[in-house]
């Protein structure tokens, strides 16, 4: 009995986005990388064409982390007391892309300075031939100052500022239009929010292609339905036409994974866990999978075992 | 697909006799669309009109069910292709398959570790839904004494794997008190494998490597007499794995194909070469349309994370899991023990009842009706506002169980704190952190606040 496939075939488009520049684009990276330009929903090859696949990002902070699980200091070793260090052994470990964490103080509990984001930049930039990301510490006034050094120290490397929030967008973008960046827009998880968003920082004049929306996510057992949801509905809608729904999105499961307990800590919960190492991974991995199933362009990550799991799922997906 | 009120006219006698109550055909027809009549009530329609209506009444992608004493899975009966649409109903069946070649203290064992799974998850106990036996052997009495082995550890339904009927009979004869699947007919031994499931009411799966063949498959098998069918498309990598289950779901409901409306099985652990890749594919497959899923690799954190990601893609997108409001005691508190406050929103409650719990810190958890809400979530609704918490505080008797009166309020809310205190004269409002995993800290300096 023949059956006839039944093919999707869209209207719609997610904006193809570069990160990094080379020198001939007037940066300093080894490689660019794209995201975004699909068709179709994730790896459905017979509806449409994903001319690039979804990229792994390796979170790296400006310090050594304070409250990481014991497990990730493991896995770096030294490395996290250097960023520069750190980002050359996120690139080995395989990352497509850098994202530097901004921390709102240095040791000693001195504030961090536009000098030290500076600085930081500078070092990330040297150690790594791999486009960066750049996000502040979270709090408006500290990014707004933050953020802006990073942009004119970074010029002309397209690099990534985030996180760009309603409350300071206008700050950020003008920091990306000035010196040829893109912008992270973080949202609640919302499908018009993040709509919102994405109109207001292109009413000022940010081209959509400089623009990756972020649609907050949350770990596995603790709401990842919300945020699977929320993308599925963002990307139907991209895909369906809606011109301000159609960038890329980027999300940071390893952020939401390593502070629930699953993964953070190894004694005082029940049995039934099973084994720590394993769990952490795989709660990591898990999450970035499904996250990547509803649409996820770039997925942040921590810990170098899960970037190669979610990297060796997004290869035989890809190869097909 | 169900018909319209009109296009059920067209199949009614339309004479207008009333007999069923209704002034009209039409009328009928129109509480029958509505699901407010029964067509029984219609003495004049014909054997034809009767099978169509039915047929179409029929949900797209057919409910099937197996069980043993102890446990029954029902999958199936999915209405949507995205949970956002409405709800996904029926969670898969994870399974862990032994194999009868293995020695049977081996069999046993994996069996009844895998049953004897329990794990605590948003204050549901989660566990397995049974065992799948393979006739690796080719060998009628080892297959029988490799399920008799499994089913001297588990009360749970079974899916009994063998491709000679000859072997599926013995195994079905030891699988006493269960309806198992039968997995699988194919075009080889179709008509041998349906009919030993049409003796024992049992429901089968059929695999092919092709939507074409698997179409004329199961055609064939319920032409037989089984209605209980389940597929396998015969697809193990994720992408292929991804693509013909997507495809299979817009089958069934976009084009409402009958042949290939029915729950599908999947093997993960055939796609990969360790645990986590495993885990890989199953998560894949709970998410994406399968309605078995059997397991070669069993490992408690392996098995933890996917029936949280089932529960998780399982949830009515449309109904928060709540938590009863009230006052929660945890590790027995007294009169001097903090109080905190948070929302009805299973996640937040749990998230912050077991970090409190895990501190050993005895406290007071009020949980405030937030129409299950997380407490950020509630907050942008006005559903966690200053009076909701004054009212929770006011109407749970706390007042009456403490001796002090200090209230930790969530980090995220601090700006409350001001309005909460107008609402609560006497009462000292204290904001808590903002992640529940911050709390056991915090709680620790609570005294000296």
């Amino acid at each position: 009995m023949p059956v006839e496939i039944p093919v999707e075939k869209w209207p719609g488009r997610v904006v193809e986005e570069t990160l990094g520049a080379t020198a001939a684009e007037g940066g300093t990276r080894s490689r660019v990388v794209k995201v975004g330009g699909e068709n179709t929903l994730p790896f459905m090859f017979t509806d449409g064409e994903m001319p690039n696949p979804p990229r792994v990002a390796i979170e790296i902070l400006d310090r050594r982390p304070k409250d990481w699980s014991p497990l990730l200091l493991e896995a770096w070793g030294d490395v996290v007391d250097d960023p520069a260090k750190w980002a050359k052994a996120a690139e080995e470990a395989g990352a497509d892309l850098v994202l530097l964490q901004l921390s709102l103080t240095r040791d000693g509990d001195r504030p961090t300075t536009a000098a030290d984001a500076r600085a930081i930049t500078r070092a990330v930039l040297q150690a790594t031939g791999l486009p960066i990301l750049v996000f502040g510490p979270g709090q408006v006034d500290a990014d707004n100052e933050l953020l802006v050094a990073v942009a004119e120290e970074a010029a002309g490397e397209r690099i990534v500022l985030g996180i760009c929030e309603e409350k300071n967008y206008r700050t950020i973008v003008a920091a990306a239009l000035a010196n040829g960046h893109l912008v992270n827009g973080r949202t609640a998880m919302d499908v018009n929010l993040a709509k919102q968003l994405n109109i207001l920082i292109a009413d000022m004049g940010l081209p959509l292609d400089r623009i990756i929306m972020d649609p907050t996510t949350a770990s596995l057992g603790y709401g990842i339905e919300y945020g699977y949801s929320v993308m599925e509905r963002l990307r139907l809608a991209a895909l369906q036409g809606d011109k301000m729904t159609q960038l890329p999105m980027l999300v940071t499961p390893g952020f939401e994974v390593w502070r629930q307990k699953e993964a953070k800590v190894g004694e005082g919960v029940p049995a039934s866990w099973g084994d720590w190492r394993q769990r952490a991974v795989l709660w990591e991995t898990l999450t970035a999978t499904n996250l990547i199933l509803s649409g996820a362009d770039i997925v942040v990550l921590r810990h170098p075992e899960t970037v190669k799991r979610v990297q060796a799922y997004i290869d035989r997906m890809m190869a097909r | 697909m169900a018909l319209t009120g009109l296009q059920i006219y067209k199949l009614l006698p339309q004479t207008n006799c009333k007999e069923c109550g209704f002034p009209t055909c039409l009328a009928f027809a129109m509480k029958l669309a509505a699901k407010q009549a029964e067509l029984s009530a219609c003495p004049y329609v014909s054997e034809e009109a009767k099978a169509q209506l039915d047929a179409a009444a029929a949900p797209p992608i057919r409910l099937v069910a197996v069980e043993g004493p102890g446990h029954r899975v029902e999958v199936g009966n999915e209405t949507v292709i995205f949970r956002h649409e409405k709800t996904f109903y029926h969670p898969p069946g994870l399974f862990l398959r032994v194999k009868d070649s293995w020695p049977l203290e081996q069999v046993k064992g994996a069996a009844k570790a895998a049953m004897d799974y329990s794990v605590t998850y948003v204050g549901m106990n989660l566990h397995l839904d049974g065992v799948a036996v393979e006739a690796a052997s080719g060998n009628p009495e080892a297959f029988a004494a490799a399920v008799k082995a499994v089913r001297e550890v588990t009360d749970r339904p079974l899916i009994l794997m063998a491709s000679d009927p000859a072997v599926l009979k013995a195994g079905l004869s030891a699988a006493d008190g269960v309806r198992p699947l039968l997995y699988a007919a194919t075009a080889e031994n179709w008509q041998a494998v349906a009919e030993v499931a049409k003796a024992a009411n049992a429901p089968v799966a059929v695999r092919a490597d092709s939507l074409d063949a698997l179409a004329d498959l199961t055609e064939k098998v319920k032409g037989i007499g089984v209605p209980d069918i389940v597929l396998d498309p015969g697809v193990r990598d994720p992408a292929g794995t991804l693509t013909t289950l997507t495809h299979l779901r817009r089958l069934a409901l976009k084009k409402n194909f009958r042949p290939l409306g029915y729950p599908i099985i999947t093997f993960p652990g055939e796609g990969a070469s360790d645990t986590i890749e495993e885990a890989q594919l199953a998560a894949e497959h709970i998410a994406k349309y399968a309605g078995f899923i059997v397991l070669d690799r069993f490992a408690p954190e392996m098995v933890y994370a996917l029936l949280a990601w089932r529960v998780n893609i399982y949830t009515n997108p449309q109904e928060p899991i709540k938590v009863q409001p009230g006052v929660y005691e945890i590790n027995n508190p007294t009169a001097d023990s903090p109080v905190m406050i948070t929302t009805n929103f299973s996640i937040t409650y749990f998230s912050v009842a077991n970090e409190v719990d895990g501190s050993g810190m005895p406290g007071w958890l009020l949980v405030a009706d937030a129409e299950g809400m997380s407490v950020l979530t509630a907050w942008a609704a006005g559903k966690f506002d200053a009076e909701k918490i004054a009212k929770t505080v006011k109407t749970t008797g706390i007042e009456e169980k403490i001796n002090h009166r200090k209230l930790i309020i969530p980090g995220a809310v601090a700006v409350l704190m001001g309005e909460v205190e107008e609402e609560l004269p006497g009462w000292q409002i204290l904001v808590g952190p903002r992640e529940a995993v911050d709390l056991p800290g915090y709680l620790k300096l609570w005294k000296s606040f």
